[in-house]
């Protein structure tokens, strides 16, 4: 059918004279505008416009003048002023220079790129290694090329948005199972073409509440309706497992997960993303996913810093037991002031205080930076469930007494704003 | 009852524990513009659905349903297809 048969014939819409003025684009973003203004009016700061003046250590920066504890930058393991790390940066800036300008595919790989590919290698314990220039594309590139027409994405219901990203890049069917529910992936599995190609997505730990996934279980259910398996690590990789690896290698699916994605963000304390596997075609996706063709490759010396700290990963058993210390004192301790936790238990390295609405939520976010600690404040639609959060997430940095000056500031703040009793 | 009443039925019954308003639900109602609702009570609800009549409506498929008569005829649609 054409346009023309379903227009009458004396109305062409293109010879409509053109309304006064430019259309604003802009415009429909207004709902938000006056949201954000009526918050800041009532005299909060902006949480989404801190900046650090100063970074002293991984737990330490200067906002405003005042010493800062940080509590929310996933800088898990604190590498970032590691002396190794930092001076592998040095090396490669002085002998690589700024930048490669191009694409890993043409002029953009140089040998710390190899380099950093060879860590991850061993690390993961895999055959191969590709790396992105963020964790972001490494969702957005990996799940859009290996799922095409035809296929399906079956993706957690709390996906992160690289993931979500990832399917809308790609042609593939996405279906979607409520968060973490076995019996839903396995029903929504059961429902699709036998014959079809098709993807579970899954994270090992969820970012919003710090949960985990029970992997085992999803990966058999996977696994019994002919499914391949993408797990994202990103808040996994550095403490969970014997080596480091994740969520995955805590909970022994390691022969049953086919490609494992992670950032250089998080752990490893730079930036850039990647993905492992065994599988023997993996290489093939250098020359067909977009987003590791089309953009620039990673600076030399952020590979450098990527490799020594992925190296040193390694072998940090002790800095993972402080971490999971460290998170575990944070979680009973808020509990016991009274409040309320996203989670049972410590799950993860991420403690989630659920908080009621918006206005408290910024009210005691500002109250903890005014008495010297950073959070991450969440909101929808970046959160499940319309939920407003502090998220804290611990560094294997923070000294014991922090941990007890960050309980404390909570509890005076808390009290201040009348969270808790 | 045809069949298209009875589907039109059970999506409506599906759709009651998230009529917060208590809007009066037909064949136009639309589930943001009238339901308001927000992508976190799509996503509950087009589980809910999907489980109800055991088919798969992708998300894909989603982003075409905007009103009630819209899903029920994808539901019909998909209730057809099925082996």
């Amino acid at each position: 059918m054409t346009d023309q048969l379903d227009q009458p014939d004396d109305v062409n819409l293109a010879d409509l004279p053109t309304p006064p003025g430019t259309h604003d684009l802009l415009a429909k973003f207004q709902p938000l505008i006056r949201e954000r203004e009526a918050l800041l009016a009532t005299g909060v700061r902006d949480p989404f416009a801190i900046v650090m003046t100063e970074v002293k250590s991984p737990t330490r920066a200067i906002i405003d003048g005042r010493d800062t504890i940080l509590l929310g930058t996933y800088n898990y393991m604190g590498m970032t002023f590691d002396p190794d790390v930092v001076a592998a940066g040095k090396d490669a800036l002085d002998r690589f220079g700024s930048g490669t300008t191009g694409s890993r595919v043409l002029n953009g790989t140089y040998h710390p790129h190899k380099d950093v590919e060879e860590a991850l290698r061993d690390f993961y314990g895999t055959s191969s290694a590709i790396v992105f220039s963020t964790g972001y594309q490494a969702n957005l590139g990996v799940i859009s090329t290996l799922a095409g027409k035809g296929d399906y994405i079956i993706l957690d219901a709390d996906s992160h948005a690289s993931i979500y990203d990832g399917c809308w890049l790609g042609n593939a069917e996405v279906v979607r199972f409520r968060h973490n529910s076995v019996d839903d992936l396995d029903r929504r599995l059961g429902r699709l073409p036998k014959e079809a190609g098709k993807l579970v997505v899954l994270e090992g730990v969820y970012s919003m509440f710090g949960d985990v996934a029970p992997l085992p279980e999803m990966v058999k259910v996977a696994k019994k309706h002919g499914a391949m398996v993408l797990c994202d690590e990103a808040h996994g990789m550095g403490f969970f497992g014997a080596n480091g690896r994740g969520v995955y290698e805590e909970l022994g699916c390691e022969a049953d997960i086919d490609f494992v994605v992670g950032t250089f963000s998080k752990s490893v304390g730079t930036v850039g993303g990647f993905c492992v596997s065994n599988h023997p075609d993996f290489e093939v996706l250098r020359l067909v996913c977009r987003p590791y063709v089309f953009t620039a490759s990673l600076p030399p010396s952020v590979v450098a810093t990527a490799a020594a700290s992925i190296r040193k990963l390694k072998n940090a058993a002790d800095k993972r037991a402080h971490l999971w210390k460290n998170s575990r004192r944070l979680h009973a301790g808020l509990r016991e002031l009274g409040f309320t936790i996203a989670t049972e238990t410590a799950q993860s390295a991420i403690i989630a205080v659920m908080m009621p609405e918006q206005e408290t939520t910024v009210a005691l976010w500002q109250a903890l930076l005014e008495g010297g600690l950073y959070v991450n404040m969440a909101r929808p639609p970046a959160t499940p469930a319309g939920t407003f959060l502090l998220r804290c997430s611990l560094c294997a940095e923070h000294s014991d007494e922090e941990v007890g000056q960050i309980l404390r500031i909570f509890e005076d703040a808390g009290r201040a704003v009348g969270c808790i009793a | 009852m045809s069949e298209r009443d009875d589907i039109f039925a059970r999506v409506a019954a599906q759709i009651e524990p998230f009529n917060r308003k208590g809007v009066d639900v037909t064949e136009a109602t639309g589930f943001q513009r009238d339901l308001e609702w927000d992508s976190l009570t799509v996503m509950d609800f087009v589980a809910a659905i999907e489980d109800e009549f055991d088919i798969t409506i992708t998300m894909n498929m989603q982003a075409d349903i905007d009103t009630v008569g819209q899903l029920v005829d994808a539901v019909e649609r998909l209730k057809g297809a099925r082996p």
